[in-house]
């Protein structure tokens, strides 16, 4: 049941993504020149939405509708160093490859699968920052 | 409804319905971020044995690969099944740019052919853009605690500094790569 509601919310999410062209590379160069209004009027309706309802959410401490347990939206830890340099590494990769996670398995689906090398080599940055983290400013 | 629906979706239309996926994986109790599912990738294929990072309890995290899934065949529907056009309308100057920097097919496909085309697998060039990029982006995302949808759209949703911050960061980034990388990468 839970798989099937996790397996549904992810199909949306990739529709979603690929209808909003937010998976295509063109877009994200487009938004790097700061050529269209497209991805900004993406992002932030989603955020004003998203503020909406996390607010709301958490006023009326709502429940989860799957075991009735209540809804945590946990705070980000504080500091800003792994937020910056990190946020710079993602953003290098970003602009490159046109892809960030969640898109990434739209295109996959898509039928563009020269994709699986960005997600493979994503794989393994996320495995070479796992062996560096102990060296890395946070 | 259809025809709107089969058309490309507009950013009033596409931005309330990335808010709807959070409402519902917040409403069934869990959180939106997909770089995670990275890191749970790395754990269930042994990273653990390894590094430290990656010892948990990765099934626990199941779901998220399941929304992941979710999210290939949600692709693979909206390409066959929900377009009559997959071409993406950048902006004209976008189009002579990228012309001018070979990438022909700017303004008639979804992705360049250059970078997404089967052709890409044995083209030296392509591979390592894509490996570079892709290295960037997972390294980046777990060194940050998050991505696009983590940070830009959870976080920043919660009103969190640090998501501001890292969202700065991945401007930084990828204005720094797109204006005086890419020109010469492509």
């Amino acid at each position: 049941m839970r798989t099937i509601v996790y397996f549904a919310i992810g199909i949306l999410f990739g529709i979603t993504m690929f209808k909003s062209e937010a998976a295509s590379w063109f877009r994200i160069y487009e938004m790097f020149q700061f050529k269209a209004f497209h991805m900004y009027g993406i992002i932030g309706s989603a955020l004003f939405c998203g503020a909406i309802i996390t607010y709301l959410l958490k006023k009326f401490k709502a429940k989860s509708i799957l075991d009735g347990s209540e809804i945590v939206i946990a705070d980000k830890a504080s500091g800003w160093k792994r937020y910056l340099f990190g946020g710079m590494f993602f953003g290098f990769g970003w602009a490159i490859s046109g892809a960030c996670p969640g898109p990434m398995f739209t295109t996959l689906g898509a039928g563009f699968y020269p994709i699986l090398v960005v997600i493979a080599t994503a794989t393994l940055g996320t495995f070479c920052y796992g062996l560096l983290q102990k060296h890395l400013p946070h | 409804m259809i025809e709107f629906l089969l058309q490309p979706w507009p950013w009033y239309f596409s931005g309330p319905m990335i808010a709807f996926v959070l409402f519902l994986l917040l409403w069934t109790g869990k959180t939106f971020g997909m770089s995670s599912n990275l890191r749970t990738l790395c754990a269930a294929l042994g990273a653990g044995k390894k590094v430290s990072f990656f010892q948990f309890d990765w099934k626990a995290q199941r779901w998220n690969l399941v929304v992941a899934l979710g999210a290939v065949v949600g692709g693979y529907i909206a390409a066959n099944f929900l377009s009559v056009s997959t071409a993406v309308a950048i902006s004209e100057s976008i189009i002579a740019q990228l012309n001018s920097m070979g990438i022909q097919d700017a303004g008639q496909a979804y992705m360049p052919a250059s970078l997404f085309s089967l052709e890409a697998f044995s083209t030296p060039k392509s591979l390592l853009i894509l490996s570079l990029g892709g290295f960037f982006v997972g390294f980046g995302a777990r060194y940050a605690g998050g991505c696009t949808s983590g940070h830009a759209i959870s976080g920043l949703s919660n009103f969190q500094l640090p998501s501001l911050i890292a969202v700065i960061g991945f401007f930084i980034g990828g204005l720094f790569v797109n204006h005086f990388l890419l020109p010469y990468l492509l």
